[in-house]
Parts: structure tokens; C-alpha cells; sequence
């Protein structure tokens, strides 16, 4: 196991995060966050504040639990949990700050844009990760980034967060000795 | 902030009773229905789950609720649907079904629906087709997919299953709502009572696990939930009460009884409710009464049901 980002760095690592987002999203458009479960969640909540007291703007919070919408659903030993998804406003026409813990194949945030898109038609969506670990399978790209590693492609990285973990820390396994 | 996570695995591709369900599968079920119930609220109300997989609604007996919950259901979730509704021969009812379902299976279909006068029909089509199969209400025996969303009302109201004080009254020996809320709320701790005509409550397995009453009026201010089922006037042979107004008079919900319950008693009815009969109407519309959630959280519930068992292997499912 090899740490990537300790609760220092993590905390680093949201505060570009947030520095970065106020520039790339469109000042005349009303923003709204949304986190992919279930890490994404708890870093959507943190991006959230940081952002909020930032630039002073309200920003609605949502989650999306993407499993109905991905693609390997039908290729799985047994259909998995589905949690639920809340968002509570209506997207239309608003700048949509779409947060997970890991980029990595692109699948996940494929998978979420289509769910995104059956609560209706935002003018722009924003991509925001904490890490990025490559091994990209479609042409997805994070539109800002916490922390870029290098990683083999059958290594597992874990983000930790105190809201659902016992503390902040990003860490990468060899396969198979994930939580 | 939503937490936790399952490590549970569901195995079953069919869902045929809540008999058979251990307590842990049918917490599944709940928490799985209360991801789906958003998917109704929503601008479109569709999600992918099932694209490409085709659900057969084989209904045997006249329904119009319950087939239109499971038709949204499978909409909901993407899939495509076949529709075949008829009243079933009263000869050789296991060969038709039989047959029936091997011809429907033989053009490629992924889950079947049924509903049937005879008891066990749709433990018989599992047996005999590779298909999925969910029992929507076979003869007396169970309902399953009533049980469950009738425990998901109850666990939204109140936030808990275990220890609740539940009453099902009405035409108990007949009834196959009573049969899967009996299996389904024992299992999950609650502690229920069945209130009916002597000649209407049940023995066996299922009523040992309950406290039994004639008395509607001696219980009622203990319970937490009031389940009134229907009069089934098409599953009694003769009449095993003396009259309507007998039943109504002894068994009915009405204001004055509902003001010697507690304040936040939950009343449920499957329907159709017969107003005036199990229900009187101020207390059907009124604010203690689920009747209308019920129906709203079957279509989650079915959707999580057809969601489960059509995520189950063929080989590696019981």
C-alpha cells in the first residue's frame, strides 16, 4: 500500500479544486453540485461549502447513485444495491458541478451523465475529481483536478473521507487487498 | 449525508412468497424499493435497469391495480412488455398454465408475472420454464409484492417494523394480502393481531404466529397500524358472515372508531376498499389513512423485485 495524499494533502488537494471551479464555470449560469455515491457524496458536500463561502453564491446540493445506468449491469453476478439519488432541483438550464473521488475509466461518469440527463438538460456540466489515476476506456476528461497519479492499471485506489471513513486519505493497493 | 453499505447478495430468481424470504432478504427489497421510488418523481420517469429484457404479465384473474402497478413498474425500468389477460379453464388448469408459459418462454422472455385463481400456479410455472417468476396473488395463498410494499408504507411511516403493534382485520382465512404481511411483518419483529368473524380467521402456520381477536373495539386502541382488507365476495363460496351491515357494524373503520385510536395510528386497505363496508369515506380520505401511498410505493417495490430477480444467473439462482 502506498499513500497518496494524507489529510493534509487532501485538504490541499480540495482547496485548488475550488480555486480552479470558480474559473471554470460559466459566471451568468446558476450553479448546482451533485456527487456520484458514494465517495463523491462527502466531496461534493466539502467542494460545496469551500465553494459557497468562495464566491458567495447558493448552491444546491444533489447526489446520484448511478447503478441502474451502468453499462455492465447485465454482465454482473447479482444486480447491486441501488441507493437512492436526490436532487431536488431542476438542472435546466444550469451550470452542474459533477464530483467524484476517482477518475478512471470514464465508465462511472458516462454512466452519470446519462442519469444527470433524465432530470433535465443542463446548459453546462463540469467535471471535478480528486485524483485522477489515467487508464482512460472513453473520452471523458475532468475539467478540474485535485491530484494526477500514475497508477498500474489493476492497482486499487481507495479516497477515505471522516464523513463515511475513519479519516482523510487517499492510498493506492495492488489488486485483490481493497476494503 | 447517505451512508452505509450492503454486503448482502440476493440469489433468488423468483419471487413466489414471503414465506420462504429470510428477515435480511426482505430489508433488501425495502432498501432496494426506496432507491427506485425516486425514479417516479422524476422528469422522465425511466431508468435503463431492464433495456433489452422482456417482462410477460400473465394474468389469469381480472385485476386492473395490480397489473397497471407491474406494467410501470417494467416501463419504468426500460423493459418490454407482453400483456396476456384471461380467465383460466377450471379443467386441467396445470396443464394450460404449463403450456402456456413454455410457448410464451420459447419466443424469449426474461420474467414472468402471474396471477392465478389456484394456489401454488405460480410455484408450478417456475418449477416447469427457465423464466423469472413473481407471484402478483396466487388463490388464498400470497400476494407477495402487496406484502412488501404494505411493510414499505409502514417502515416509511414509522421508521422502524420491529415491535409495531399491527392489526389486519377482515376476511383473514381467505385473504392472501393477510398471508404475506402475516410472514413479512412476523419476520421483521412486529407483533400482529388478526381481527375477524370466527369463521373467517385462520389456523395453521401463519395465524400461530399472530394474536387472534373478535373483537375489533378491545384492540384497537393499542395498535399502531389498522390493515382493513376487502370483502372478497369472489373467494367465498357461501357467505360465512350474516350480512354486510353485520360486517360493517363489528369490523368497519369509521370516525368513531378511529378517535379511540392512537393519534398517529397509520390505516391501510389493498383495495378496491367498498366504502361504507371495511372503510367508512372520511376516514378513507382522511389524514391517518396510507391508502394512496400504498399504491404509489408498489410501483417501487415491483420495480426493485424485477430489478433483483432478473439480476440473478440462471445457473447460479434457486
Amino acid at each position: 500500500m502506498k499513500r497518496i495524499l494524507d489529510a493534509k494533502g487532501l485538504s490541499a488537494a480540495i482547496d485548488r479544486m475550488v480555486d480552479e471551479l470558480a474559473g471554470v464555470c460559466p459566471a451568468d449560469l446558476p450553479w448546482a453540485v451533485v456527487g456520484i455515491r458514494t465517495r463523491g457524496v462527502a466531496l461534493a458536500e466539502r467542494v460545496k461549502a469551500q465553494l459557497a463561502a468562495k464566491t458567495g453564491r447558493e448552491l444546491p446540493l444533489g447526489w446520484l447513485d448511478i447503478t441502474l445506468y451502468r453499462d455492465d449491469l447485465h454482465e454482473m453476478e447479482a444486480s447491486p444495491l441501488v441507493r437512492q439519488t436526490k436532487i431536488d432541483f431542476d438542472p435546466t438550464d444550469m451550470c452542474i458541478i459533477l464530483v467524484d473521488d476517482v477518475l478512471f475509466t470514464g465508465r462511472t461518469i458516462r454512466a452519470a451523465l446519462g442519469a444527470l440527463g433524465d432530470y433535465g438538460r443542463p446548459k453546462v456540466v463540469r467535471l471535478a475529481v480528486l485524483v485522477d489515476r489515467g487508464h482512460r476506456e472513453l473520452p471523458i476528461a475532468a475539467d478540474v483536478v485535485g491530484c494526477r497519479i500514475e497508477t498500474r492499471r489493476d492497482e486499487v485506489v481507495e479516497v477515505s473521507m471522516s464523513e463515511t471513513d475513519d479519516g482523510d486519505e487517499v492510498v493506492a493497493r495492488p489488486a485483490g487487498s481493497g476494503r | 449525508m447517505p451512508r452505509g453499505k450492503s454486503q448482502f447478495v440476493w440469489t433468488r430468481r423468483h419471487l413466489l412468497g414471503l414465506e420462504e424470504l429470510s428477515a435480511e432478504e426482505i430489508v433488501h427489497v425495502l432498501d432496494t424499493a426506496a432507491g427506485f421510488k425516486e425514479i417516479s418523481t422524476r422528469s422522465i420517469k425511466k431508468a435503463p435497469a431492464l433495456r433489452g429484457k422482456v417482462v410477460v404479465l400473465l394474468f389469469f384473474e381480472p385485476s386492473t391495480r395490480t397489473s397497471m402497478s407491474f406494467n410501470l413498474a417494467a416501463q419504468r425500468l426500460s423493459a418490454d412488455l407482453l400483456e396476456f389477460h384471461t380467465e383460466a379453464s377450471s379443467v386441467k388448469k396445470g396443464e394450460t398454465l404449463i403450456d402456456t408459459g413454455r410457448n410464451i418462454e420459447a419466443m424469449g422472455v426474461d420474467i414472468f408475472v402471474i396471477r392465478h385463481a389456484a394456489a401454488g400456479a405460480p410455484q408450478m410455472l417456475a418449477r416447469h420454464t427457465n423464466t423469472c417468476v413473481i407471484n402478483a396473488g396466487d388463490g388464498a395463498h400470497e400476494h407477495p409484492t402487496q406484502g412488501l410494499l404494505d411493510i414499505f408504507t409502514i417502515r416509511e411511516a414509522k421508521g422502524r417494523i420491529e415491535g409495531l403493534k399491527v392489526a389486519i382485520v377482515g376476511d383473514i382465512s381467505h385473504s392472501r394480502v393477510a398471508r404475506s404481511n402475516i410472514w413479512g411483518l412476523t419476520k421483521l419483529g412486529a407483533e400482529v393481531t388478526l381481527v375477524g368473524p370466527p369463521t373467517q380467521l385462520p389456523g395453521g402456520l401463519a395465524g400461530e404466529r399472530c394474536r387472534l381477536s373478535h373483537d375489533l373495539d378491545s384492540v384497537l386502541p393499542e395498535m399502531d397500524v389498522v390493515n382493513l382488507l376487502r370483502i372478497q365476495h369472489e373467494r367465498q363460496g357461501a357467505n360465512s358472515f350474516p350480512s354486510i351491515r353485520e360486517y360493517s357494524r363489528l369490523f368497519g373503520m369509521n370516525a368513531e372508531r378511529l378517535s379511540r385510536c392512537k393519534d398517529d395510528v397509520l390505516i391501510m386497505h389493498p383495495g378496491p376498499i367498498n366504502r361504507g363496508v371495511e372503510i367508512t369515506s372520511d376516514v378513507a380520505d382522511g389524514p391517518h389513512s396510507a391508502i394512496l401511498q400504498q399504491v404509489t410505493n408498489g410501483v417501487a417495490i415491483r420495480m426493485a423485485v424485477m430489478y433483483l430477480v432478473a439480476g440473478v444467473k440462471p445457473e447460479k439462482g434457486n
